[in-house]
């Protein structure tokens, strides 16, 4: 194509010279705001490339003079956060356990961090919600606790956990392997569950809850009590209710009594910082099953095994 | 007739540069009407937001407020919460049928007298006119040398138009919090950023728009003139120059030299002198006139002087114009207004602010809305009764603190218990103090025995116990386990 670079008529522009079948394009200049625009954001570039990490390298990408990363950007974020929530951080640190709910306020401050910390610690196996897991984890929203419900009893749980064999404080007890070890057999397992389904109002009384009710005084009656109502300072559940961790119809109960499971949960206090866990304790405490009562806080002497409250 | 609209012409440039606009000084009765105007517009603008409306200890004392940060719109006794923002709504749909209405009956109207960018423009040009002069001096001015009287001339008016329009931006903040205290704050430095943002935008619009751009505002930018001749009919009064009255347009001495040869028109170019948008009416209707009017008085005063009869540029409707070019008399002015499509507007209009009215009556101040918590749906209790737990979202919109009462209904057995409460004493009733104006989130606790459908809806109410017992209920679904689990 011949360079026949001309002035068009009808506009006084430049052609760009090329012509196809007697088409010929117009020269028109860039308009000068965009030109303008675009060599400000070559200059500006140029800034950017030395200020910021910018240019790839074969391993990471050059730095930039300001030291920008998006870790950094990150951290400086939660740090910021962290020093937003401090002051009513420190106020929850600074008020016990069971002042809290009297404040309201900070009650709900700390019910909300819990929530928070919740979500990521204990959702896993307590659910979201603290709904449970039917027969595996405990609901921790019902009415019925096995360590104790009020805010002190919580906060310890979350604390020390519960039979961690590393650790001196923390909650423990040990059901026997009734049915595995020999100390019952299936017959009088069968009686045992029989009585409990009495006691709890699932069946009528018959000869053979009446004979596993001689057996559970022999062999039960220590943990869960003469007439089932359990101990918490030992975590054994109550058996007269309608709630039951790991099923109460018959297969599940001789199941359990063959060979219980003795739940473990993972202790808190070396893991998380204690205004965590006690604002984990305030939220349990929230879901719906939280005792008013904290008998006997003040003196943890004597106290269950291992001086529990 | 030339073209209406000069712009599409086929040898038309995509770009025009901007011809100066220096309207002449005017007198007359459109003039008086349009100062009027721009009195009270301005001072509705200026002067609201310092209009006080005492509404007790719990909710500001401004009349007009939209408190963006707490979410609520106040106008004197009336207040707005976001989710009843549909009145909003409605007054916009009024303000919309309201223009239908007014341009359908007197045209542009709108454009001519109250639209702000008509307002801000025509008080720039009185600016104009105060320091450069009137229309000859300020044509002078402009196409003269960068003199120093030029470069203080230019200076002083630009600092004025800054100030005018630094006002404007000042005073569209005060619509947005406590207008004496904001002041206080905007002077101290103590004002949230987005004010001073605020305040430069509309600072920068208002001394663009309204000292440099103006008439190219309503040709170039504005949608509303191109709707408006949608709008329009032959029955639409419009600013119209009679020109089977004024053509062929000759001098006085022409027309005694030759009587009856020329028409009333003298060609004395006063109409375009004093047009603010610097258009020629005698083209007939355009898109650059926003029918102002002044070319009205313009004429009306030369007429005057020379003793013809006024109106030769005067509202017409197009009708009207074919009677009056045939020698008929037009319809009396009334008579054009009220015809069933203004009537039927109007009717419109009425009946969607009547209805606002009346809901705005009958709304009740007290709102529930509940949620039921799905995780756990529900709960086994250790009695075998279940428990479901809700939150309830108890909006009072009024002023003051109140107590009211949550009931449960249609559940037999219930019982209700807040996280200030506790099931040993819970009934089917529970009492809720709420903050004034606010909304309060509550969690409910409802038990019930465990035998029963596995879902079943029930109602949870609530009613004010102080003074106004009217409150709200909704229906919502209570869970128990599935039968064999």
């Amino acid at each position: 194509m011949a360079d026949k670079k001309r002035i068009d008529e009808a506009t006084g522009t430049s052609t760009v010279g090329h012509e196809w079948d007697g088409i010929e394009e117009l020269d028109t200049p860039m308009p000068r705001w965009w030109l303008w625009t675009f060599y400000a954001s070559i200059v500006w570039a140029a800034g950017y490339v030395v200020l910021y990490p910018a240019w790839p390298m074969l391993n990471s990408a050059t730095q930039g003079m300001l030291g920008w990363t998006s870790r950094g950007a990150l951290d400086r974020e939660m740090e910021a956060q962290a020093a937003r929530r401090a002051p009513i951080i420190s106020a929850i640190a600074a008020t016990a356990l069971t002042d809290l709910p009297a404040n309201p306020e900070l009650m709900q401050a700390a019910v909300q961090g819990g929530a928070a910390a919740f979500r990521v610690h204990c959702v896993q196996c307590h659910g979201a919600g603290g709904a449970g897991v039917k027969k595996l984890y405990p609901s921790l929203t019902d009415d019925d606790w096995l360590w104790g419900g009020d805010l002190a009893s919580i906060e310890y749980t979350i604390a020390h956990g519960i039979r961690n064999p590393d650790h001196k404080a923390t909650r423990t007890s040990q059901m026997p392997a009734f049915g595995r070890d020999g100390i019952l057999d299936a017959a009088q397992i069968a009686d045992v569950v029989s009585h409990v389904r009495v006691i709890s109002g699932q069946e009528k009384p018959s000869a053979a809850a009446a004979r596993g009710n001689t057996l559970f005084q022999a062999n039960c009656a220590v943990c869960h009590g003469a007439t089932g109502a359990g101990d918490r300072a030992v975590g054994a559940p109550k058996l007269t209710d309608a709630v039951w961790l790991y099923g109460g119809d018959r297969d599940s109960l001789t199941a359990t009594i063959v060979q219980p499971r003795n739940g473990v949960m993972p202790r808190w206090a070396h893991r998380i910082d204690p205004v965590t866990v006690k604002m984990l304790a305030t939220y349990v405490y929230s879901l719906g099953g939280g005792e008013k009562a904290a008998p006997q806080v003040a003196n943890n002497e004597g106290q269950g095994a291992n001086g529990q409250p | 007739m030339a073209s209406p609209d000069d712009l599409t012409g086929e040898n038309a440039p995509l770009y025009a540069a901007r011809k100066g606009v220096y309207p002449k000084k005017v007198y007359g009765a459109f003039r008086r009407f349009k100062w009027a105007v721009m009195g009270i517009t301005l001072a509705i603008y200026y002067g609201t937001p310092w209009i006080r409306w005492d509404r007790g200890p719990y909710a500001p004392d401004q009349a007009v407020l939209v408190d963006l940060a707490n979410r609520r719109f106040y106008m004197f006794q009336i207040e707005i919460w976001p989710h009843e923002f549909y009145y909003v709504a409605g007054l916009l749909i009024m303000a919309g049928i309201g223009l239908f209405l007014v341009t359908s009956a007197v045209g542009r109207a709108w454009c001519g007298y109250a639209c702000p960018q008509t307002v801000w423009t025509d008080l720039f040009q009185h600016v104009d006119r105060l320091v450069d002069g009137d229309r000859n001096a300020q044509m002078r001015l402009a196409n003269g040398p960068w003199t120093l009287e030029k470069v203080s001339k230019r200076t002083v008016k630009y600092l004025i138009y800054l100030t005018i329009a630094f006002w404007t931006g000042g005073a569209w903040i005060m619509y947005f919090a406590d207008a004496p205290t904001l002041t206080v704050n905007f002077w101290t430095g103590q004002a949230a950023p987005i004010a001073y943002g605020t305040v430069a935008v509309l600072t920068a619009t208002t001394f663009v728009l309204g000292g440099f751009m103006r008439e190219q505002v309503c040709i170039y930018m504005c949608p509303w003139p191109r709707i408006q001749t949608a709008m329009m009919d032959e029955k639409s009064l419009l600013v119209t120059y009679k020109e089977w009255r004024g053509e062929p347009r000759g001098s006085v001495k022409k027309a005694q030299a030759h009587p009856g040869a020329f028409g009333d028109c003298i060609d004395c170019n006063q109409c375009v002198a004093v047009c603010p948008t610097g258009i020629d009416i005698r083209e007939g209707p355009q898109i650059g006139c926003i029918t102002c009017a002044l070319c009205i008085d313009a004429c009306d005063d030369v007429m005057g002087q020379i003793g013809r009869p006024r109106g030769l540029i005067d509202y017409c409707t197009l009708d009207d114009a074919a009677v009056e070019k045939a020698g008929g008399i037009g319809k009396p002015v009334m008579k054009t207004l009220l015809r069933p499509r203004t009537l039927i507007y109007f009717c419109i209009w009425c009946a969607i602010g009547a209805a606002m009215l009346f809901s705005l009556g009958q709304r009740t101040r007290l709102d529930l809305a509940v949620q039921h918590e799905r995780s756990p749906l529900y709960v086994q209790l250790s009695d075998g009764h279940i428990r479901n737990n809700y939150t309830l979202k108890l909006r009072n919109m009024e002023t003051r603190p109140r107590r009211v009462a949550v009931t449960v209904d249609a559940l037999a057995g219930a019982a209700v218990w807040t996280e200030n409460g506790s099931r040993e004493t819970a009934t089917r009733r529970v009492e809720i103090a709420l903050a004034p104006d606010s909304v309060t989130r509550v969690k409910l606790f409802v038990a019930a025995p465990g035998e029963g459908p596995a879902r079943q809806d029930f109602t949870i109410a609530t009613r004010g116990l102080d003074g106004d017992p009217r409150g709200d209920s909704d229906i919502i679904q209570f869970d128990r386990p599935e039968a064999g689990q």
